[in-house]
């Protein structure tokens, strides 16, 4: 009988997702004792386990090549240009010249030491699988390898969320976290396929250093813990996300410590990867000594301490074994400890060791501090605080199933799941106040949801399968004397719970494929579009591109001299290194504040004022966006307001008012007097609204792309005086 | 020793009096009846159509005819074809002849010699017409060397009135035949007048040998002068059926350059009269057939461009991202693939060629660097190349996907190409089809090695104590 319906159990898997599981028990229940079914049924598992987890690897991959597909391979946005640029330098110099690479293309005249100031990590790993590539004679482009960077990483991540979902669940949770942040938009945002960016590799190494850090404190393995500090050193070359790992793994073992779950395990885990983990990152030049000086490292460095006083009571409460005098002596250590370490903090920031939060910090902790403090910080449009909608666009039904997966973890606490529920809950905070951390938040937000959506749907099949079970006993056997009560006894609830799971489980279906639906929806129309190259519809339907960045670029490395500076918003600086392959004064990486100031201040003054700054530069050229034929919203117009207010904050001559109308902004005739002639408005408007006839004394229009989005124009040299 | 350079010397001298002798027999022995100039000025490339009736006046049977041209304009002279006519007026045929190079010692102010082997020995008293078409690159210089966007481009054409030749010539016209009839200025050597676009030089009689009489011609120009600086062509041959071509192009505007401001509005709204010497379309002629099409340059896709194919040709229109000003730049690639079937071909001796056309795709561009480069696939043995014209020619290596030896690449450079050389050349090689094998081999034995390892792994036991919990499951 075992023998007949063993099969069918086997064969017939209606929901692949929780399903191995229950089978898996209800034929540890049947097939007791024949050992061959078991090891088939173990085996089928594992086979749909792998082909599950191979197709969400694909599916990771393939649902992010909607933008190569829909217009080509290439580098998309402003900072990945940047970081193809130097993963070009790497491929074509080797790593020592990189590292030593001091550009002197960017932030005319002073410079920057590329090597000293970036994170490493995203440039060495696609120059890593090039040359792999490459030795096993894939005649492949360094450009195809970082446009398809960021899409393999995500891939990658699937896998890790699997593990990690069933280091913290069971494999359940670990299948459906795989597909739930395969496509999730909240990550998928950032790693389609052309944004060659830092957090295309550093979310994967975030979560792979948390799954690891998780197993370790699960194991108290040295070798985990060692395993997870390089991942720690990673996550440190890859991205300045790697703050977030080394607050809130200290902040997660004080938890522990207060709940009472201090364990050797923990101990070993956490020393092992703070200590290596930290003696790692200082070789990255950018990090450098910050995890022993900055004041953003020193609650790791504190709990460690801590560990290690707890450790030291431990040991003398075993040796003491005298309540009394064990209460006494840790009264007199503990302020003791405390005593020294708030005195050696004092001493730190006072004599300028340690060094005090940074701004990005502090905006982190408080969302208006940007505002009132950081112009630069607070006019990226990434760094404003999330609305709601956001949220809902990009998380869709996770948002509602995160709060139930929270209350899952709660109902069966451990040190994995305090952990999840702690990564959970901070970065949905700073995914409030940062949109672009929305992206930290993801895997968490996944993982947990995944906890709701695997235990809720477990529950139900178990609940059908119960019935299933009897039903199937009864029809083959006939009523047994023996099984004849628990059937009567099961029977008394039957109808009600068989429908109401019936129904729960084709909501919870219906609901998953809504989120399918949203989360394709979401990555065609809104993360696809590399927004370097604009696309329209035209007047019969047909599309039309405008390509006008490319073509300004393109002149400006054809046309001009090799070593013509170029001045433009500092949006526009990696772009123009990196495709026009020409000097700038000011890029994307905005170390400094007065230089852009600089800019905003020549851009915002008047023609002649401006040209003196111009001149102190040695620009040799200026571009401006310009919308107003095309109707392109995103012009340097638009972010005029910004250049006031950030040239404002340095030169105090220019003033935001001075550019209002009855404190509004207007572009049109309406506008005011000082800003109808000042220099951008020139620039950006010149045969434009408000003002017309403009007749530019010390520019001359260089070059017009033909949809007029990118106006370059060339400064005059001064007069000859004879 | 002595003896050997003693005897090396008396050749060399005899050979020298020979020469010498050879030269002063051809001036005396060869005089030119009639020549007929037409020089064509309507595009860069300057074409000069002559007609010449040769006549024997010696007594010993003449094998060649020379041609001379001043030093200036060798080094810009891309081609010289010379035909042999025969038959009356309405049954005309012509046989192309040899021309080549030459070296002359006596040679008037360093003229040079192109040297035309007839066919058939000409006769004393006998009379040949032959038909030559040479042609000039960068011969046209822009004057005023800068120009704004809305003036026309004007170019200065030197030459002389007068055939240069090292033979007496009795009678000689030369016509020239400007774009537009506003020609600014030109040269007056009498008779000399102009009708509308052409200007007439001669006739002139009984002109000695090195005769020379410099002219100027000054008239606007407003053709495209798209020169093609460097173009590398590179043809890979894949067995598998398909023949994919690469071409990287480093683009030039080679007229005047263009000086001041570039007014967009100008350009869009008064296209006949701003910026009429600039170009932005160029036509690439692609063979028939043509696939997988794509135009784009180091920073990516051009969006640019139309594609029309017919059963004879294709025709790619290609725009540069900007409209090409005098001196600006542009670098591109287009790349397409094609049916083998159609260019590899087998030959008689059991090798394979591959008969493919020399020269730039582009319509009326003067390439002044021009690469070929021909990929044969991996595993092929003896490569030769049969080219119709003089070619500098060396082996590369080339690795693509999956190569273990690499490709044999046979590289052809010929400098200052015109349209002219548009004619096929062929390579020929040895090459076993089982090579073609090969690389799916070597993939399908890679996996085949990863899936037996991945079963070893699930199947071997590495661990050094077996974990107690097993046996106490059982």
């Amino acid at each position: 009988m075992l023998a007949r319906t063993e099969p069918i159990n086997g064969t017939a898997k209606p929901k692949p997702v929780s399903s191995p599981m229950n089978n898996f028990k209800s034929d540890l229940l049947n097939s007791f004792s024949l050992k061959s079914l078991k090891l088939k049924t173990k085996q089928q598992e594992l086979l749909i386990r792998v082909s599950i987890l191979c197709l969400v690897y694909v599916l990771a991959f393939i649902t992010r090549l909607f933008s190569v597909l829909r217009y080509e391979s290439m580098i998309h946005e402003f900072d990945p240009y940047f970081n193809y640029r130097t993963t070009l330098f790497l491929t074509q110099k080797g790593f020592y010249d990189f590292w030593n690479w001091f550009d002197s293309e960017s932030w005319y005249p002073l410079g920057r030491i590329i090597g000293g100031t970036l994170y490493p990590g995203l440039m060495v790993t696609a120059a890593i699988i090039y040359w792999t590539l490459r030795f096993l004679r894939f005649a492949v482009h360094i450009r195809e390898v970082c446009v398809l960077t960021a899409p393999f990483f995500a891939s990658n991540t699937t896998i890790v969320a699997y593990f990690f979902g069933k280091e913290i669940w069971d494999s359940g949770a670990g299948l459906v976290a795989a597909a739930l942040i395969a496509i999730c938009p909240g990550y998928i945002s950032r790693s389609v396929a052309g944004s060659y960016d830092n957090e295309g590799v550093a979310i994967f190494a975030l979560l792979w250093t948390f799954y690891l850090f998780v197993k370790a404190v699960n194991t108290g393995s040295l070798a985990w813990a060692l395993a997870s500090a390089f991942g720690y050193f990673y996550m440190v070359s890859a991205w300045g996300g790697y703050v977030f790992i080394i607050n809130l793994i200290p902040l997660y073992v004080m938890v522990l410590l207060i709940t009472g779950r201090y364990s050797l395990r923990l101990y070993v885990a956490y020393n092992c990867m703070y200590v290596l983990g930290m003696l790692l990152a200082m070789q990255i030049r950018f990090v450098g000594f910050q995890h022993v000086q900055s004041g953003e490292h020193m609650a790791a460095m504190g709990v460690f301490f801590l560990m290690q006083v707890f450790y030291f009571l431990d040991w003398v409460k075993y040796l003491l074994n005298d309540a009394k005098l064990f209460q006494v002596f840790l009264r007199i250590t503990v302020t003791f400890t405390v005593g020294v370490g708030a005195i050696a903090l004092g001493v730190g920031t006072a004599s300028g060791y340690i060094s005090p939060w940074t701004g990005r910090f502090y905006s982190l902790l408080d969302p208006t501090y940007a505002k009132d403090h950081i112009p630069i910080i607070a006019s990226v449009s990434e760094h404003q605080p999330t609305a709601w909608s956001s949220f809902m666009f990009d998380f869709h039904i996770l948002l509602f199933l995160f709060p139930a997966g929270l209350y899952f973890c709660f109902k069966r606490l451990s040190d994995a799941t305090i952990f999840i529920v702690m990564y959970g809950l901070t970065s949905m905070y700073f995914a409030g106040v940062m949109v672009r951390l929305i992206l930290v938040a993801t895997p968490a937000v996944c993982l947990i949801s995944a906890i709701a959506v695997s235990a809720t749907i477990k529950n139900l099949t178990l609940l059908l399968r119960a019935k299933n079970k009897v039903a199937q006993t009864a029809s083959a056997k006939g009523i047994g004397s023996a099984k004849s009560s628990s059937k009567g006894l099961l029977d008394q609830s039957q109808p009600f719970h068989r429908n109401g799971a019936i129904a729960l489980l084709l909501g919870a279906f219906y609901l998953l494929s809504k989120y399918a639906m949203h989360c394709t929806w979401v990555t065609s129309e809104a993360y696809s579009s590399p927004s370097i190259v604009l696309a329209a519809r035209g007047a019969h339907g047909n599309r039309v591109i405008f390509d006008d960045y490319r073509e300004a670029y393109f002149w400006l490395r054809q046309n001009t001299p090799p070593d013509a500076k170029v001045m433009s918003w500092w949006d526009y600086g990696y772009q123009i290194t990196a495709m026009g392959n020409r000097t700038v004064i000011v890029d994307n990486n905005t170390w400094n504040n007065t230089h852009i100031a600089t800019v905003g201040c020549a851009m915002s003054s008047y023609e002649d004022e401006a040209y003196e700054i111009m001149r102190s530069l040695d620009v040799d050229y200026v571009l401006v966006v310009f919308g107003g034929v095309t109707g392109y919203s995103s012009d340097d117009i638009n972010k005029f307001l910004w250049m006031v207010r950030i040239g404002g904050g340095v030169f105090p001559v220019i003033k935001e008012p001075d550019y209002l109308v009855n404190g509004e902004y207007r572009v049109d005739k309406g506008a005011s007097p000082k800003m109808l002639n000042c220099l951008m408005y020139d620039r950006a408007r010149g045969v434009e609204i408000g003002n017309k006839d403009v007749k530019l004394e010390y520019l001359e229009e260089a070059f017009t792309t033909s949809n007029w989005i990118v106006r370059i124009y060339k400064v005059k040299p001064p007069n000859n005086r004879w | 020793m002595e003896a050997l350079l003693g005897a090396r010397l008396t050749l060399a001298l005899s050979i020298f009096a020979f020469l010498s002798l050879l030269t002063t027999s051809f001036s005396q022995q060869i005089q030119i009846l009639n020549a007929e100039r037409r020089i064509d000025l309507t595009s860069h490339i300057v074409k000069v159509f002559l007609t010449l009736k040769v006549e024997n006046t010696g007594t010993a049977p003449a094998n060649e005819v020379l041609l001379a041209f001043p030093p200036t304009q060798v080094d810009h002279l891309a081609v010289v074809k010379a035909k042999a006519a025969t038959g009356r007026r309405k049954k005309r045929t012509y046989i192309t002849l040899d021309v080549k190079p030459t070296e002359l010692p006596d040679a008037p102010n360093g003229a040079k010699y192109f040297i035309i082997s007839l066919l058939n020995p000409l006769n004393s008293g006998e009379t040949a017409t032959l038909e030559v078409l040479y042609m000039l690159t960068h011969s046209l210089e822009p004057f005023p060397a800068e120009i704004s966007q809305s003036e026309p481009q004007l170019v200065y054409y030197h030459d002389s009135a007068i055939i240069l030749s090292p033979y007496l010539i009795k009678q000689q016209t030369t016509f020239i035949k400007t774009p537009t009839s506003k020609v600014e200025s030109f040269t007056r050597v009498e008779p000399t007048n102009r009708v509308s676009t052409e200007l007439k030089y001669g006739p002139y009689e009984d002109r000695t040998p090195y005769s020379f009489s410099p002219i100027i011609v000054h008239f606007e120009n407003n053709n495209p002068f798209a020169v093609v600086e460097e173009l590398v062509r590179e043809v890979e041959i894949s067995h598998w059926g398909n023949l994919q071509i690469t071409e990287h192009y480093k683009l030039v505007h080679a007229g005047a350059r263009h000086k001041g401001v570039f007014s967009r509005v100008e350009y869009q709204s008064r296209p006949s009269h701003s910026g009429i010497s600039s170009f932005k379309h160029l036509l690439a002629r692609l063979p028939p057939r043509v696939h997988s099409v794509y135009y784009r340059d180091e920073i990516g896709n051009i969006s640019s461009s139309h594609l029309r194919t017919d059963y004879r040709k294709s025709e790619l229109e290609i725009e540069p991202r900007y409209p090409l000003f005098g001196g600006w730049k542009a670098t591109f690639v287009i790349g397409y693939g094609l049916p083998l079937q159609d260019f590899l071909f087998e030959s008689s001796d059991g090798k394979r060629y591959l008969n493919f056309s020399f020269g730039c795709p582009l319509a009326e561009t003067v390439v002044d660097k021009l690469t070929i480069k021909v990929v044969l696939p991996e595993g092929s043995k003896d490569p030769s190349i049969v080219v119709p014209f003089p070619v500098e020619q060396h082996l590369e290596t080339k690795y693509s996907y999956l190569d273990v030896v690499g490709r044999t690449v046979l590289v052809l450079e010929k400098k200052n190409v015109v349209p002219e050389h548009n004619s096929p050349f062929q390579v020929y090689y040895t090459f076993n089809q089982m090579f073609v094998l090969a690389e799916p081999l070597m993939l399908v034995s890679a996996f085949f090695f990863f899936f037996v390892a991945c079963v070893a792994y699930l199947h071997i036991d590495l661990s050094i104590h077996k974990p107690s919990q097993h046996f106490a499951k059982f």
